[in-house]
């Protein structure tokens, strides 16, 4: 009997060996920290938290350029957050005057949100950036902090209106 | 690249996130486990007429298992990390527990079932063949070249037993595809019980109808005989099986228009337009109805061989594409509405690109050449299993 299944038993033995180099590959691989707080890797938790930080919040841009932040409260732009079109500045507000944010492409940077799609809901505004300009700066004609382009009304007027919707 | 929209979708609906690789997955595991299951009806259930196309289907079987990730690891931005699903296994998750399956399933019953089946031959061919080839024999012999008659048979009950657990594992295997797909509850086209089941009895189908097809492919082109007995037979089972799959998939179908849910609407009009072509032409009138039809012709009418033999090649071949057609209507339209029901997408598809049109061309092609390789390594025809009966008396007196 043990003769004749010589090659299972041989079978069995490669079996055992790919089962112990698995093991030993997983002992080798695994990060120490793995499951130490759930299927993750628990070490990752620190890493994370030590990283820079990278956005500074539209609290603080305000502090300082709340002439801008003046501008943006009268209009629709007031939802939009700084960062979400500057990019994240973090370092520009602990230092200003070393650290300039660059010049943005409103080509670019508009387009991103307000580029024509049917995924969009239908209040949103939108435009088919390539006939509503074609190419131009979208800041030549709309102010970025408050896009609205208002013609002849009174300033007042308009946000009183607009307050009121 | 715009992608046509009709009506409401949400933003992350628009571009479709599981491409024709995704339907290529379980059109191949789907071949694999079909292919299997037919192999098992000759060791399990005795059915001695299926019995030439046991070892080809074994080997196809095999040759498409080894390609059934290729589609997931292209799919994945990083390849590299499926990996961590065998170092790190999330038994909550039912796609990355699927590592195991698949990896139970090659190793613990395809591989094994194959060598088991086929170590005699290994052994001979180790004795007597040449070159590097010889060199592969000997490996795969694990050093061992007793093929006396009490080891064969050991190796015959062994084999038995694999194939016991086998059935259930390619089961497993399937059902687990139809599962995921099953379980996505937020999406109503997938969301099923009966999705496992679906999935099984279709894998059966083009795995029957893929075995039956190579077979009749292979004996043409070694210029040999084929077995009608075996052939009818085989064709017999696919009809069989298909007519389970048709009545599950419109039982399926009957259930979700007499409940009419809330998602009906909108899934009756994607039938009705986007997929109207590949469900209801390609999959259900070409694909199932026709061969279902041809084949039944065959039981019915008295038909000469020839006349048999084209039907069964035309039959196949159909089932084949009607297969294809369920799967790509089952992963590509079940992403095509928005689960607002208000909207619909459409599917661009690459063609050079990472999981564009080549590469699934590619995988498609890939296992015909890797069972190109293990055929001509192990060939599975019947008469070279009695050419060497000779062989193995002669090595036996002599060891
Ligand atoms: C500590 C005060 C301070 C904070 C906080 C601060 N800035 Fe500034 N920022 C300045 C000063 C001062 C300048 C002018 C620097 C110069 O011209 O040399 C400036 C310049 C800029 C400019 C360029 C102006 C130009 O003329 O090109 C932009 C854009 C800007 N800040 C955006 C931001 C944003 C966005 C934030 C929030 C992440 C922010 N700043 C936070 C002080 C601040
Ligand atoms: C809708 C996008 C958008 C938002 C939101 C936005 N900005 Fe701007 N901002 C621009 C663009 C575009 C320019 C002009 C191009 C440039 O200077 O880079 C600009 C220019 C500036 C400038 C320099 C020019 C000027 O008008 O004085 C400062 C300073 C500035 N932004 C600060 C801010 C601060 C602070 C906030 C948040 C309260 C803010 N921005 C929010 C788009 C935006
Ligand atoms: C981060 C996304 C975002 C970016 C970038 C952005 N916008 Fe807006 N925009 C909004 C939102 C949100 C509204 C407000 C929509 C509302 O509440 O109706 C808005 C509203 C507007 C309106 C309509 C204002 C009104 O009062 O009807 C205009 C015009 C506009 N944006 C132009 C621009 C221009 C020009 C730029 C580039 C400088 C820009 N937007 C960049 C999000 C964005
Ligand atoms: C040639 C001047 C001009 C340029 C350049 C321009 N716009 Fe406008 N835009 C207008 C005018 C005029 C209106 C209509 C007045 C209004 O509603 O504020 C308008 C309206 C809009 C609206 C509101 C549409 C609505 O349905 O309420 C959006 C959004 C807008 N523009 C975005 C952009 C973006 C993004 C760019 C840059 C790609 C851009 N615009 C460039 C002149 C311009």
């Amino acid at each position: 009997m043990f003769k004749d299944g010589e090659h299972l038993i041989r079978l069995a033995a490669v079996f055992a060996l790919g089962l112990a180099a698995f093991v030993i590959l997983r002992a080798a691989v695994v990060p120490r920290s793995f499951g130490q707080y759930g299927h993750y890797r628990g070490a990752a938790i620190a890493e994370i938290a030590s990283r820079p930080i990278a956005l500074a919040g539209h609290v603080t841009c305000e502090s300082c350029h709340s002439d801008i932040a003046d501008q943006k409260k009268l209009g629709k732009h007031v939802v939009v957050a700084c960062e979400a079109c500057h990019g994240a500045l973090a370092a520009h507000a602990e230092d200003p005057t070393s650290v300039q944010p660059k010049k943005l492409d409103t080509a670019v940077v508009c387009a991103r949100c307000h580029e024509a799609n049917s995924a969009k809901p239908k209040w949103f505004p939108q435009v088919a950036t390539a006939d509503h300009s074609g190419g131009i700066a979208c800041d030549t004609c709309h102010q970025p902090h408050r896009p609205k382009i208002e013609t002849g009304k009174s300033e007042t007027a308009k946000t009183e209106a607009e307050g009121k919707k | 690249m715009q992608i046509p929209v009709q009506g409401f979708m949400y933003p992350n609906e628009v571009e479709l996130q599981w491409s024709i690789l995704i339907v290529l997955y379980p059109y191949i595991t789907g071949l694999v486990a079909g292919a299997f299951i037919l192999a098992s009806l000759e060791r399990v259930f005795r059915v001695e007429a299926v019995k030439p196309t046991y070892r080809l289907a074994l080997l196809t079987a095999l040759a498409f298992l080894l390609v059934a990730p290729l589609p997931l690891q292209l799919h994945l931005g990083h390849p590299e990390r499926s990996f961590e699903m065998y170092m790190t296994p999330h038994r909550s998750s039912a796609m990355a527990m699927f590592g195991f399956v698949y990896l139970w399933y090659l190793m613990a019953v395809l591989l094994l079932e194959i060598w088991l089946d086929y170590r005699r031959d290994i052994v001979l061919r180790s004795q007597t063949g040449t070159g590097w080839k010889r060199g592969v024999y000997r490996l795969l012999t694990l050093g061992s070249s007793n093929v006396s008659e009490r080891s064969l048979r050991i190796d015959e009950r062994l084999g038995y037993f694999i194939t016991l657990i086998g059935i259930p594992s390619a089961f497993l295997l399937h059902g687990y595809v139809g599962f995921i797909f099953g379980s996505v509850k937020a999406n109503p086209w997938w969301s099923s019980p009966l999705m496992p089941i679906v999935f099984l009895f279709s894998a059966m189908v083009s795995g029957i109808s893929a075995v039956m097809l190579l077979y009749m492919f292979s004996t043409w082109v070694r210029g040999q005989r084929i077995d009608m007995r075996c052939l009818d037979t085989v064709a017999r089972y696919l009809l069989y099986t298909f007519i389970i799959d048709f009545s599950l998939e419109m039982l399926d179908l009957l259930q979700r228009i007499y409940e009419a849910d809330e998602s009906f609407r909108s899934l009756d009009f994607m039938v009705h337009t986007r997929l109207w072509t590949s469900q209801v032409i390609i999959q259900i009138l070409l694909g199932t109805v026709t061969p279902i039809a041809l084949i039944s012709l065959t039981q019915v009418l008295r038909c000469s061989d020839t006349a048999r033999k084209q039907i069964y090649a035309v039959a196949g071949s159909l089932t084949m594409v009607g297969i294809f057609a369920m799967r790509w209507n089952v992963v590509i339209g079940g992403q095509l509405f928005s689960k607002s029901f208000l909207g619909y997408t459409s599917y661009k598809m690459g063609f050079a690109t990472r999981e564009g049109l080549l590469p699934a061309i590619v995988l498609m092609i890939l296992p015909f050449i890797i069972l190109w390789v293990l055929v001509k390594l192990l060939p599975p025809w019947p008469e070279s299993a009695s050419l060497s009966e000779s062989d193995a008396v002669a090595v036996h007196a002599t060891s």
